[in-house]
């Protein structure tokens, strides 16, 4: 079959690769009808997340049709059905997916070895996303393999398109997450920063869940007009300054809620920051830039919340604690728990309160990959969310 | 489920004109546009161009007896000239990137120069040596800053900028939607009732 594979930094091929077979009672086959590049795809195009090998192939946001079921699934799937497949995979049995707290699942990550070693513990294993969560091949494929399907599935209704449901995979409950999390109050403004695809589900997320005010902050217009479209007033920081446009905005008090969806390769408008995170991770003494992190607990109001969907690899620099716990600051992240939420996200896509599709802009075959990867990362010919189809 | 639910959005614009072609790394491009800090430590390697050449210019002789080289004099004054251009380039340009990638070409040129002085004569070892290292860690400044500039995005020109004013992701409109979801019951790990704001 064919799929997008992992050669390098910025090299990502299509080729072909072996079909996947069950290997597990609990396994399925899907055979992939659509499928997204996500923007923390980019952090493992860019090499800056550790644990990818040659032959990787890519891909967690995906959906299709089953074609092979083990005999293990039991009847919770069968031949034909069209599902999205979330990104985290679950078991269904452990503490944590008995909780809910999905994307720490103690069972599906088979390599929790590397896990501990770098986290303390282990986490959910994920689709296309290193050695260090499971080494599962990705959905950026013809065909995908998904371990402990029984429950790692999201069954998509009939009426809805493969294009308003293939978000339900990772983007838009990532938003939604992010959104609730930040625990969102009918007086609340919540400042968001980053207006890529999770900053456009997260401004969305903010507006049905009622906030006052949503503030997103970019620099990429076309980016900045589509957070607009959604209701958000926007702030593009290489045009004024955030902390004092945010101040403004809130009479001075700092936005209640503060949302990173930028994460790890953020970029400071300001000089000195900006040097002092290049030359850092330059000689390997930081691996993430924690630019957002450091703006978010200086402009927060004091007692608010701040909610990071935005993803990390490995260590940061420079936070600055003593506002953080001065201010009594409380953060809430992680990868997102997407079975957790998306009963009610399918119910409301159904319902026409939202459509995602809306943040589509690039379509094109698995064999536009490649180039679609490189358009995406470089934020080209208006580039905010691509769409494939195997 | 209403009809515009099931209807995709129309489809972004960019392919109605031809894509505009990529800029050189080795040519001036107003299209592109650095983040701040870039353009700032551009900049700021701008000033200490002119001030490293203004150096050189005046003090070539003595620059070259310190590294051990006499009778380099004359070299370290056509290099102060060097940066000098440099500087002016830098500070004068719309689209610094050539210039600071000139500089990293020059870095290259420095080193070269500078390196013979670790096996020649002992009494300047040390300094030949500081000056390696001074060259290295604005080497390093000079790499980040040109690549940066060159991987900069590119200004969307109004021509070529799809129009996504109207995705808003909401068939009923914002208005219609704005709480629509505010009987979500927060999860355990939002905040307990008893850390809850009063009123």
């Amino acid at each position: 079959m064919k799929a997008l594979v992992w050669h390098g930094t910025q090299d990502i091929r299509c080729e072909s690769v072996p079909d996947p077979r069950i290997e597990d009672d609990r396994d399925a086959i899907i055979k992939v009808t659509a499928c997204a590049i996500c923007g923390s795809d980019l952090h493992l195009y860019d090499h800056f997340m550790p644990g990818m090998e040659k032959g990787d192939v890519m891909g967690h946001e995906f959906m299709g049709e089953v074609v092979e079921t083990g005999k293990g699934v039991n009847g919770s799937l069968r031949k034909g059905e069209r599902v999205v497949i979330p990104f985290t995979i679950i078991c269904g049995a452990c503490d944590q997916c008995k909780r809910g707290f999905f994307s720490v699942c103690e069972r599906s990550n088979r390599n929790k070895h590397l896990a501990e070693k770098a986290f303390g513990h282990t986490t959910a294993g994920l689709f296309g996303y290193t050695h260090l969560t499971g080494g599962y091949q990705g959905g950026q494929a013809e065909y995908v393999r998904v371990p402990f399907a029984d429950r790692t599935h999201i069954k998509v209704p009939e009426g809805l398109t493969d294009e308003q449901v293939l978000f339900l995979g990772d983007i838009f409950p990532t938003g939604w997450q992010a959104a609730v999390q930040a625990d969102i109050q009918p007086t609340d403004t919540v400042a968001i920063w980053g207006a890529g695809p999770v900053g456009q589900m997260t401004i969305r997320s903010a507006i049905l869940l009622g906030a006052k005010q949503v503030i997103c902050i970019d620099s990429v217009p076309e980016r900045l007009d589509m957070a607009r479209a959604g209701g958000a007033i926007t702030i593009d920081h290489t045009q004024e300054s955030t902390v004092e446009r945010l101040n403004e905005l809130t009479a001075g008090k700092g936005p209640e809620k503060c949302i990173d969806a930028v994460g790890m390769e953020a970029h400071s408008p300001r000089a000195l920051e900006q040097v002092y995170d290049r030359v850092k991770q330059a000689v390997m003494l930081e691996s993430d830039r924690a630019t957002v992190l450091r703006e978010m607990i200086y402009v927060c109001r004091p007692a608010g919340i701040l909610s990071i969907p935005g993803v990390y690899g490995g260590l940061v620099d420079k936070i600055p604690m003593g506002a953080l716990m001065n201010k009594g600051l409380t953060v809430r992240t992680g990868q997102t728990h997407v079975n957790r939420w998306t009963d009610d996200l399918v119910k409301r896509i159904a319902d026409g309160q939202i459509d995602p599709s809306f943040v589509i802009t690039h379509r094109g075959g698995l064999e536009d990959g490649p180039e679609l990867y490189k358009t995406f990362r470089d934020k080209k010919d208006n580039c905010i969310k691509v769409v494939l189809r195997p | 489920m209403p009809a515009s639910a099931s209807r995709p959005n129309p489809p972004a614009r960019p392919g109605r004109t031809r894509p505009e072609r990529p800029p050189s790394r080795l040519s001036s491009d107003h299209r592109r546009r650095p983040d701040p800090a870039t353009r700032q430590v551009a900049q700021g390697l701008g000033w200490f161009s002119l001030a490293l050449g203004v150096t050189e210019l005046t003090c070539g002789d003595a620059i070259a007896r310190w590294l051990g080289m006499p009778r380099a004099g004359a070299l370290v004054r056509a290099y102060g000239v060097r940066e000098i251009v440099q500087g002016v380039g830098i500070l004068g340009s719309r689209d610094p990137t050539p210039w600071i990638w000139a500089r990293v070409a020059g870095d290259g040129l420095d080193v070269a120069t500078v390196l013979p002085g670790l096996t020649g004569d002992p009494r300047h070892r040390a300094n030949t040596a500081i000056a390696l290292g001074a060259l290295a860690g604005v080497g390093v400044v000079d790499v980040l800053c040109a690549q940066a500039l060159s991987d900069a995005p590119l200004a969307p020109s109004e021509r070529v900028r799809a129009d996504y004013r109207s995705r808003s992701g909401f068939p009923k409109g914002i208005a219609a939607t704005r709480g629509a979801a505010r009987d979500v019951r927060p999860p355990e790990f939002t905040t307990p009732e008893a850390l809850r704001a009063w009123a």
